[in-house]
């Protein structure tokens, strides 16, 4: 199972490698992948039909415990069918839609492979942890097939929207799986799923996950980056934004709805949030005069109808979110496709514009009508059996349940009102499309095989309608895995019943308002929010950048003597309190050892005195040079060649560094300080002084464990060949500190040519530029 | 610019030397005093002698290679040698022994160590040369440049 996912890798790798050469036809190559995965698949059908699953388990992190848990069970083959199988038809669809060309095809192909892996991680994971691996993949590459167009800062903005708003839930879902993983001792979905617990943790990490999937499902508030993200092109729309990536919400408040069975703020939450974007969708839809921004909304209405579903949880219900699942990307990715074949013909996607097509567009017109009626929930359709199904899930039950009727029912005359929205915009001709209608009936016909793969989703949706037994069938292998009392009863007829009156008002209302749109449209311009969700990100946005500036200005005033008075004074008092806390004064330590000190030490005073009474910047940089080589005589003396090599060597370049620093600033110190400061100035060097000399006599008297220098010296030659122990100790025992230290120094030459040249006015340059400069 | 001309000799007769001390730092550095710290930064000291000579022109005459493609491959040994033994099955950093019986000079004892210290004498080096490229340059404005000492 793994050897499918990881070959979704290969795959992009080798498009992203191929996509230079091959141009458009990359997306075949791209589209073996999920063909792949939809063959190993249907070789499991039998196995899972009959109830079982087929499980592997990887050692991922063995020394944490972590492994990758794969299941296939019927909700994972449904899920599958969306990601694997819509998955191909995208990338036929996107090889004859790119013919024309695109910016780098390898890369886009090559992104949208490895989504399709990341999501095919998704929905067959066992495992929280490997889930969140592949939910936040999806994610990241999400954001890189919106801004793939990188030069265009709409899409840029877009992709990052997108990015922060699902980022910030997974991140939240992740806190939630940890609480969720830890009070119930397993992070296997299955496990969990059998034994649902209630506390208070567990409410929490309920509220958590379902960020989480609230995020990544678009649901209100948090819905916006899903309409930002239609600057993508159709394809990536079509596969990410309505049927795969979208559906992860979707998919995991299903999947682990059993393990919240016991928790109520689940179920409220859910079935809340659910019902007010399914109808703040089919508003919003309702006033678009963009196609594609049309089915965005569409979409974020639809994804509110399944997260009601999703979070009611009753067997009936989890049966019609499976239907609607299936139902949704048949639909819905078609429509994406016939709006992505008008885009391409016309070069637009306004309505108002759009009509007035010829013969040739008959087969577009049919596939998009087919779809279109499908979503409206008309017969004999896939979508209508889905909608009765969710109408029977909710007609009895308790308070919330009620509310979810309501919800479904006038979501339902809304996306009526949509659905004949879209056909009458896209292919009616309108009284203002004559200029744009002349070029309709000019432009050439789509060739079919660029309708073939929207032509087949409609086909799905007539067969699903016509034979509900199929549909019903792999319904009922999917809920079943969910939830084993689900039992799926679909089929056209039912009798007449309540769904079926509902549903009926549905249809009539909804061609009522779409009818009564002149009345309707100045009302809905009228309602028009003052407060939108998109707002809403902007201004969090802009508040935490302004914010952060005013951190910054707090915390970096930009002032050296405030970071060096602050730096010194809190080295000491936090150990100084300890140490007159603890400290145990060992007496003075012998004044002079040897005579060899008196010159040292009198050179080291000379220097120092002399650096701080220094007027030029010159002078005060050579007097702590000599105290530098004094340091180094200290050594020589003590018997320590190596630091003192070392000791010198730096001595010396620091004093040549500074000379070359120093001839960009004022000869002279122009502001020495005085009266209070200079006292404070005074004050805190001489407690830095006092300080670091106590410490020294007072630490090294209170040593009780044995020097570990010791079993250093006896290990250095035995263990790491080498008789150098200081040496030893940098290269070896401590490697790692060495391998952060020169990666630190990498980062401060960075940073200084950086400042360097920013301050020498060439701060116009992007620093990428800094190599060639030199080069040239 | 007006160069000395005693210091320019003087300096061309101690620059290689100093080159070669680095070096035997370098390579001593796991037995006796030394190590590519050390050895990398008596390199830096010539290199700054250099500087002293003749300027930024000067240094980069001296060493063509770019300053930041002698600290990235410097990095990039370092790490690469921490990473090796990990596919020996070994821990992070772990150290290796090699000897080879080299035909005339004899007795050849290495260990892992030697290859990260070069790494770490590249990333000194490579670091210095960064310096001096940052500020190194006469083009300064002229309002900050008080005084232009010798070492431009």
């Amino acid at each position: 199972m793994i050897a499918i996912v990881v070959a979704h890798l290969v795959f992009g790798v080798a498009a992203m490698i191929a996509g230079r050469r091959l141009g458009h036809r990359v997306f075949l190559v791209a589209a073996v992948a999920p063909l792949l995965s939809v063959v190993w698949a249907a070789t499991k059908v039998g196995e899972v039909r009959s109830g079982g699953a087929v499980s592997e388990t990887i050692r991922w992190v063995p020394e944490l415990g972590i492994t990758i848990d794969l299941r296939l069970d019927g909700f994972a083959l449904l899920m599958l069918a969306l990601v694997s199988g819509v998955g191909v038809l995208v990338f036929v669809y996107a090889y004859r839609y790119f013919d024309h060309g695109v910016e780098s095809a390898g890369r886009l192909a090559g992104t949208l492979v490895v989504f399709s892996g990341a999501m095919l991680g998704l929905v067959l994971a066992d495992n929280l942890l490997w889930l969140y691996v592949c939910w936040e993949l999806t994610s990241v590459t999400s954001y890189l097939l919106i801004g793939h167009d990188d030069r265009d800062p709409k899409a840029r903005a877009a992709a990052l929207q997108a990015l922060l708003i699902t980022g910030m839930g997974g991140l939240a879902m992740l806190g939630g799986f940890v609480l969720l993983g830890v009070s119930q001792g397993t992070f296997r979905i299955s496990e969990l799923v059998a034994s649902p617990a209630s506390s208070a943790l567990i409410t929490a990490a309920a509220v958590l996950v379902l960020l989480g999937a609230f995020t990544k499902s678009a649901q209100v508030p948090f819905h916006s980056w899903l309409p930002g993200a239609m600057v993508a092109s159709t394809p990536i729309s079509a596969y990410l934004h309505s049927a795969a990536m979208v559906k992860a919400g979707i998919f995991l408040v299903l999947r682990l709805g059993p393990a919240f069975a016991e928790t109520a703020t689940w179920r409220n939450l859910a079935v809340g949030f659910g019902v007010a974007t399914m109808l703040l969708g089919g508003l919003r839809a309702l006033r678009q005069h963009d196609l594609k921004l049309l089915l965005a909304f569409g979409t974020v209405s639809q994804l509110g109808l399944l997260m009601t579903l999703a979070g009611l949880g009753h067997p009936d219900a989890v049966i019609a979110a499976c239907a609607l699942l299936l139902a949704h990307a048949a639909f819905k990715a078609a429509l994406f496709m016939v709006v992505g074949i008008i885009d391409h013909h016309m070069h637009t996607r306004d309505l108002r514009k759009l009509g007035g097509f010829g013969r040739g567009w008959r087969p577009t017109i049919v596939v998009a009508t087919i779809s279109a009626a499908s979503m409206a929930g008309v017969a004999p359709f896939a979508g209508f059996i889905s909608k009765e199904a969710a109408l029977e899930a909710v007609v009895h039950g308790d308070a919330l349940t009620k509310v979810a009727l309501v919800g479904i029912v006038l979501g339902s005359i809304l996306t009526v009102a949509y659905s004949i929205r879209f056909v009458w915009g896209a292919f009616v001709t309108k009284p203002a499309s004559s200029p744009g209608g002349s070029a309709a009936a000019a432009a050439a016909a789509p060739s079919l095989s660029l309708l073939a793969p929207a032509a087949l989703l409609a086909a799905i949706t007539v067969l699903f309608g016509i034979w509900a037994g199929v549909y019903s069938e792999f319904v009922r292998v999917a809920a079943q895995a969910i939830d084993s009392a689900a039992k799926a009863k679909l089929s056209l007829w039912h009798g007449l019943n309540l769904p079926l009156l509902l549903s009926l008002t549905a249809l009539a209302l909804g061609a009522v308002t779409f009818t009564a749109r002149d009345r309707v449209d100045p009302l809905q311009q009228r309602m028009r929010p003052r407060w939108t969700a998109a707002g809403g990100f902007d201004a969090s946005v802009r508040g935490l950048l302004s914010t952060a500036d005013r951190v910054t200005s707090i915390a970096q005033p930009g002032s050296l003597p405030i970071y060096a008075g602050i730096i010194l004074l809190t080295a000491v008092t936090a150990p100084g309190v300890a140490l007159i806390a603890f400290g145990v004064w060992p007496g003075w330590p012998e004044w002079l050892s040897t005579t060899a000190h008196l010159p040292v030490a009198a050179m080291l005073l000379v220097g120092a005195v002399g650096a701080a009474r220094a007027t030029r910047r010159f002078t005060a940089a050579l007097f702590l040079g000599l105290v530098g080589y004094g340091m180094t005589l200290l050594f020589v003396v003590q018997g320590a060649p190596d630091l003192a090599l070392t000791q010198f060597a730096i001595e010396t370049l620091t004093v040549v560094l500074f000379l070359l620093v120093l001839r960009f600033l004022p000869d002279r110190f122009e502001h020495r300080a005085s009266g209070i400061n200079r006292t404070f100035r005074i004050a805190v060097s001489a407690a830095v002084g006092v300080f670091v000399f106590s410490v020294i006599v007072i630490a090294s008297a209170a040593r009780t464990a044995p020097p570990v220098s010791k079993t250093m010296v006896e290990q250095s030659l035995p263990n790491a060949g080498g008789r150098n122990v200081v040496n030893v100790i940098l290269v070896d025992f401590r490697g790692y500190d060495t391998l952060g230290e020169i990666t630190v120094l990498l980062v401060a030459a960075i940073g200084a040519v950086s400042l360097a040249r920013v301050g020498r006015g060439r701060g116009t340059e992007p620093p990428s530029a800094v190599p060639e400069k030199v080069s040239a | 610019m007006r160069r000395s001309v005693i210091l320019d000799t003087s300096i061309r007769l101690v620059y290689h030397p100093v080159l070669v001390l680095s070096l035997y730092l370098l390579f001593a550095g796991h037995n006796q005093p030394g190590g590519g710290f050390v050895g990398g930064l008596v390199a830096g000291i010539a290199i700054a002698l250099r500087f002293i000579a003749g300027g930024i022109d000067e240094v980069r005459a001296a060493l063509p290679p770019q300053p930041w493609s002698l600290l990235g491959f410097g990095l990039v040994i370092a790490s690469v040698t921490a990473v090796v033994p990990l596919l020996f099955g070994g821990a992070l950093l772990e150290s290796g022994k090699v000897q080879w019986d080299a035909p005339l000079i004899g007795m050849i004892k290495t260990t892992s160590a030697l290859p990260f210290d070069i790494g770490v004498y590249l990333v000194v080096v490579g670091l210095v040369l960064m310096m001096f490229e940052a500020f190194g340059e006469p083009t300064a404005p002229a309002a900050a440049l008080p005084e232009d000492g010798e070492g431009s």
